[in-house]
């Protein structure tokens, strides 16, 4: 394992940069993209509800790979090229946000209706209830799903390796179909994966104990 | 206190686990058996093909069986290794999954165009080489790259397969270029056709197939390295080893191996029959 360490530094490095380049974009995207359609899900609009209840369960039902594929293969066919890091990233930003929507939702939905009533009486508009009242609250409930969903996004950018995206994954193939050794290639690549997802997981956990 | 020491517990549970696993894969060929006396018992030769490459191992969509090439050389081989009722039982691997698979016994033999090389020497024994294939590039009809130094600029996108050897020389011939490595051979195939490369580059039998399916790409500039493939056995295993090139040898002396090239290349736009029979 050290040997591989040392033999594949470089090129675990870059792996580990890619992949933490895709997740913080897309982490970053899903949040916001996320938030706007739990709200849009819960506002009294109807067709803005259609329209996020149609997005949520197009892109949370279908494989992330499949979403992945579909930019990576058909988009540069027809309408740009991209290549596949910027795929990949597009791929999981969708993915993600879908389920980022449903916890938010959810977060949303189980602060008590009272409250925005109450906000309403009291003269705020619907928004600025939204923005001081409910998702302050909102976000507090959903701290803990919500980390889930940021570590599941981590370990899913591992979809990059299939559109050749240069991340960790795809540099434990390339390492492991070089060096032939793959159990230790896979076992560095696994802690490297560790590496990551283990400081965002208790940093969750600290911020559900200081929020909650 | 007790929490920080649980916590230290945690990680050396985790860190005991990581190095026992690595320990484990230095010594994991320690149980030794003999291939070849369970396939007599078994009258069942494992061999790991390709499923994903025409004309050598190629999943018929229709009946969900394997054919190609290899397929049909690997079942003449079991029946002089094991006698006419011999069986062959084929298993799919991919360039990244055949040395894994054969380490652990999955499978006994590989026949997945595999190139016989020194490093891979190392990990397998390779039987005589039974087809030599040789690396070329595939492009789209009226690409301006004409051959392997066309793509030796920058900018050029050369796409490849995990784990072949040939990523590792298309960064001698075309060191300029950017080589990227999808999963096996449809995805590189796809990603050429969506334009994610300038080329793709494997061996010539390997685009030969590939360019029957898909007349608007050809193969140019022919070889420009010599890919013999081989059987690998795990190593250790001699009596299987010694049957096998046997076997081959049975196979091309009795004629069988001609038809089957016959079989496999004879419409092949520019493959050179004279040169592949034996």
């Amino acid at each position: 394992m050290i040997s591989i360490f040392q033999n594949y530094g470089g090129e675990l490095l870059t792996g580990l940069g890619q992949t933490l380049l895709c997740s913080i974009i897309a982490l970053f995207f899903a949040l916001i993209i996320g938030s706007i359609f739990a709200i849009m899900e819960t506002v009294p609009n109807k067709a803005a509800r259609i329209i996020a209840r149609v997005y949520i369960e197009v892109f949370r039902n279908i494989p992330l790979l499949v979403i992945t594929m579909f930019f990576y293969v058909v988009i540069p066919m027809y309408v740009v090229k991209i290549s596949g890091f910027a795929s990949g990233t597009i791929g999981l930003t969708l993915y993600s946000s879908a389920f980022i929507a449903e916890t938010v939702r959810s977060g949303i939905q189980s602060v008590d209706p009272g409250q925005m009533e109450g906000s309403r009486a009291n003269g705020l508009s619907f928004w600025q209830a939204m923005r001081y009242i409910i998702l302050p609250q909102a976000f507090r409930y959903v701290i803990p799903p919500l980390g889930n969903q940021f570590i599941n996004l981590v370990k899913n950018s591992s979809v990059l390796a299939f559109v050749a995206g240069f991340d960790l994954m795809y540099q434990g193939n390339v390492i492991a179909s070089d060096s032939l050794q793959s159990m230790s290639t896979y076992l560095c690549v696994g802690l490297l994966y560790l590496i990551l997802t283990l400081p965002l997981s208790y940093y969750m956990r600290y911020l559900e104990k200081k929020l909650a | 206190m007790k929490k920080i020491l649980s916590k230290i517990g945690l990680v050396f549970a985790l860190l005991i686990m990581v190095v026992s696993l690595g320990a484990c894969s230095q010594s994991s060929s320690g149980a030794k058996r003999d291939v070849l006396k369970d396939d007599k018992q078994s009258n069942t030769i494992t061999w790991g093909v390709k499923a994903d490459t025409k004309l050598f191992g190629l999943m018929e969509v229709k009946d969900n069986r394997i054919k190609g090439f290899e397929v049909d050389l690997a079942k003449a081989m079991t029946k002089q290794i094991l006698g006419k009722n011999g069986k062959a039982r084929f298993i799919q691997v991919t360039s990244q999954t055949r040395m894994p698979l054969l380490a652990n016994g999955n499978i006994d033999a590989i026949m997945a165009t595999m190139t016989i090389t020194p490093e891979r020497a190392k990990q397998v024994d390779f039987t005589r080489s039974y087809f030599d294939a040789g690396q070329a590039i595939l492009v789209k009809n009226g690409s301006p790259i004409k051959n392997v130094k066309g793509l030796n600029h920058k900018g050029a996108v050369v796409l490849g397969v995990v784990g072949s050897n040939s990523v590792q020389n298309i960064k001698k011939f075309a060191p300029k270029a950017r080589v990227l490595q999808l999963s096996d051979y449809s995805q590189a195939l796809t990603a050429l056709k969506s334009g994610q490369g300038d080329a793709l580059t494997t061996d010539n039998g390997i685009l030969y197939g590939m360019s029957i399916e898909n007349p608007g790409y050809s193969v140019v500039g022919g070889t420009f390295t010599k890919e013999p493939y081989g059987i690998a056995t795990a190593k250790g295993q001699k009596p299987l080893h010694n049957a096998m090139n046997n076997a081959l040898t049975k196979v091309e002396n009795s004629g069988q191996y001609n038809k089957l090239i016959y079989k496999w290349f004879h419409n092949v736009r520019g493959f050179d029959m004279k040169g592949a029979e034996r």
